[in-house]
């Protein structure tokens, strides 16, 4: 269990570490841990892998919106079955239960308010469950996922020193 | 007025320049693009909550000098840490010596200490300011070499035949810059019996010692017999990602410490209040980001060794600092060609080991305090030179 939490905090700030640099890092034989991360992809302690991507530098103007959505539960199933009619939508990037003033809070994004608006009033307010929702839109990304979108990461040191 | 070199004084003029100028010019001379693994520093900037409690102080108005000493709150909390981490117990009042970068406390020190032609015993590969240190002190500096094959430990009989009765300091610089060597307690167990029978001071420069892979770092001082004659220096530059911010500090004897703050108010009078108080934060809430920044350079240590193996360089591995100091003596070419050659076919710095002391020469020294992908970007390029000149 220590070695596969090992390997987590190693990938999980760089998925593209090979599983040779991995096992040399954590004195382990590629093998070994090429199978772990296999079967952690099996079992989903690995869920995927994605990119973190500035699309502002390519030009793309796509927006996006956290919405705050108060829902009523449904016996027995509780949140989850409203949860999964919401994030099953494509244009959902994230959806989480909230303790708090609201329930979930719902991370969507589209090309453009318009698309977002269509999204709230069409889709997501018409759900039977889904009493009220407030839409808040993203004007800037600063960081995610520990990423700083606009990080001077240039090598300030001198580039020899003894 | 020209020939102004009649002006300067003789003990400076004394000091030789450093033998590797010509490499050095070279990298100045490089344009941009080159990888460099011949940095002596981390590549993580100061973690933020350090830098916010400098930015604090200074909304504050924490701007004047302090105590020579050093803030009484800093020199606690580093009186603390040293009992933690080493063992050993300094009295704030009068042990402990807030100084600018280890770098002047080891000036403070050596002419706190030495007579005009005393000597001071330097274990060479070393980090380059201990001989023209002594030397400015009106000292006399010995290289003591250290081996490859003996992981680059001081040996017993290297340091014996190595005294004479002028010898005064012994220097100590463990976790070691330029080899990543490291002392453990039987090693320091072995010299002791020398250094008190020869009535040695020791300076210990622990300023890697948080930087040890493979257990915990063992001080000289906390040996028997060894506090009074230690002076244990240390700082923030590497273990807290802090090099600019020059600010370090000795802790030892209490005579000692007098007679160094003697110089230090006269020449520095303080150490600037905002890394002192910087200081402060590091050494009270600091030690998860250290952390985390010392495992990330011992998965970068495993990497950079595996891969100079991997291209044929004989490469001991480091046990502390961030550095790994391969044999470069299969190339047939020497430490000073072989870097200048690197550079300029394959756009990528290192040191030439020569410029640690003459039994330096044959190696190169590696920083791995960079990126892994640039870790392997240099090694790969290192790589295609050395197959070049083994093809020769």
């Amino acid at each position: 269990m220590e070695l596969k939490k090992k390997i987590l905090e190693l990938m999980e700030h760089d998925a593209r570490l090979s599983a040779k640099n991995i096992a040399i890092m954590l004195d382990e034989e590629e093998v070994k841990i090429q199978n772990i991360i296999t079967g952690m992809e099996q079992d989903k302690t690995i869920i995927g892998y994605n990119t973190i991507i500035n699309w502002e530098n390519i030009g793309n103007d796509g927006v996006s919106a956290m919405i705050d959505v108060k829902v009523t539960p449904e016996r027995e199933l509780g949140f989850n079955k409203i949860a999964e009619r919401i994030y099953r939508f494509p244009e959902v990037r994230c959806v989480y239960l909230m303790s708090g003033t609201y329930d979930l809070s719902v991370v969507v994004d589209g090309r453009n308010m318009k698309d977002i608006a269509r999204f709230v009033s069409h889709k997501l307010s018409t759900l039977e469950n889904v009493q009220s929702t407030v839409t808040h839109f993203v004007l800037k990304r600063y960081k995610q996922d520990h990423f700083i979108f606009d990080e001077d990461e240039t090598d300030k040191r001198l580039a020899v020193t003894l | 007025m020209s020939g102004m070199d009649a002006y300067i004084s003789d003990v400076v003029k004394s000091i030789a320049p450093s033998g590797i100028r010509k490499f050095f010019d070279l990298v100045a001379q490089a344009e941009g693009g080159i990888i460099s693994l011949g940095v002596g520093e981390p590549d993580f900037i100061t973690p933020w909550h350090i830098r916010e409690a400098c930015l604090y102080s200074l909304e504050k108005g924490y701007t004047m000098y302090t105590s020579n000493l050093g803030l009484p709150e800093l020199r606690e909390e580093i009186a603390l840490y040293q009992k933690n981490r080493i063992g050993v117990g300094y009295e704030p009042k009068n042990q402990v010596l807030v100084t600018v970068g280890v770098s002047e406390a080891i000036d403070l020190a050596l002419r706190a200490l030495l007579q005009p032609g005393e000597e001071v015993l330097v274990p060479q590969p070393s980090y380059v300011s201990y001989v023209p240190g002594a030397v400015m002190a009106y000292g006399k500096a010995v290289p003591v070499e250290t081996y490859d094959q003996d992981q680059y430990r001081l040996r017993p009989d290297s340091l014996v035949k190595a005294i004479t009765p002028r010898s005064k300091i012994l220097v100590l610089a463990y976790p070691n810059n330029p080899t990543g060597g490291i002392m453990q307690r039987e090693d320091l167990e072995a010299l002791t019996e020398i250094i008190i029978k020869h009535d040695l001071i020791v300076i210990s420069d622990e300023i890697y010692a948080e930087l040890t892979y493979n257990g915990q770092h063992v001080s000289i001082a906390s040996l028997p017999g060894m506090k009074d004659r230690t002076l244990v220096m240390n700082g923030f530059s590497k273990a807290f990602a802090m090099t600019g911010w020059r600010i370090g500090y000795a802790c030892g004897h209490p005579e000692i410490i007098a007679a160094m703050n003697k110089i230090h108010q006269y020449t520095i009078m303080c150490a600037p209040i905002m890394a002192q108080k910087a200081a402060i934060e590091a050494l009270r809430n600091g030690e998860e980001q250290m952390r985390k920044m010392v495992a990330e350079y011992n998965y970068r240590r495993k990497l950079i060794v595996n891969s100079l193996r991997q291209i044929g360089l004989e490469c001991f591995q480091p046990q502390g600092a961030f550095y790994c100091f391969p044999s470069i003596k299969n190339t047939g070419l020497s430490s000073e060609e072989f870097c200048a050659k690197l550079l300029i076919e394959e756009q990528v710095a290192v040191v030439p080991g020569n410029a640690f002391g003459n039994n330096g020469e044959g190696h190169i020294r590696c920083c791995y305090a960079a990126s892994v992908s640039n870790i392997e970007k240099a090694v790969e390029k290192m790589g295609r030179l050395v197959k070049r000149q083994n093809n020769q």
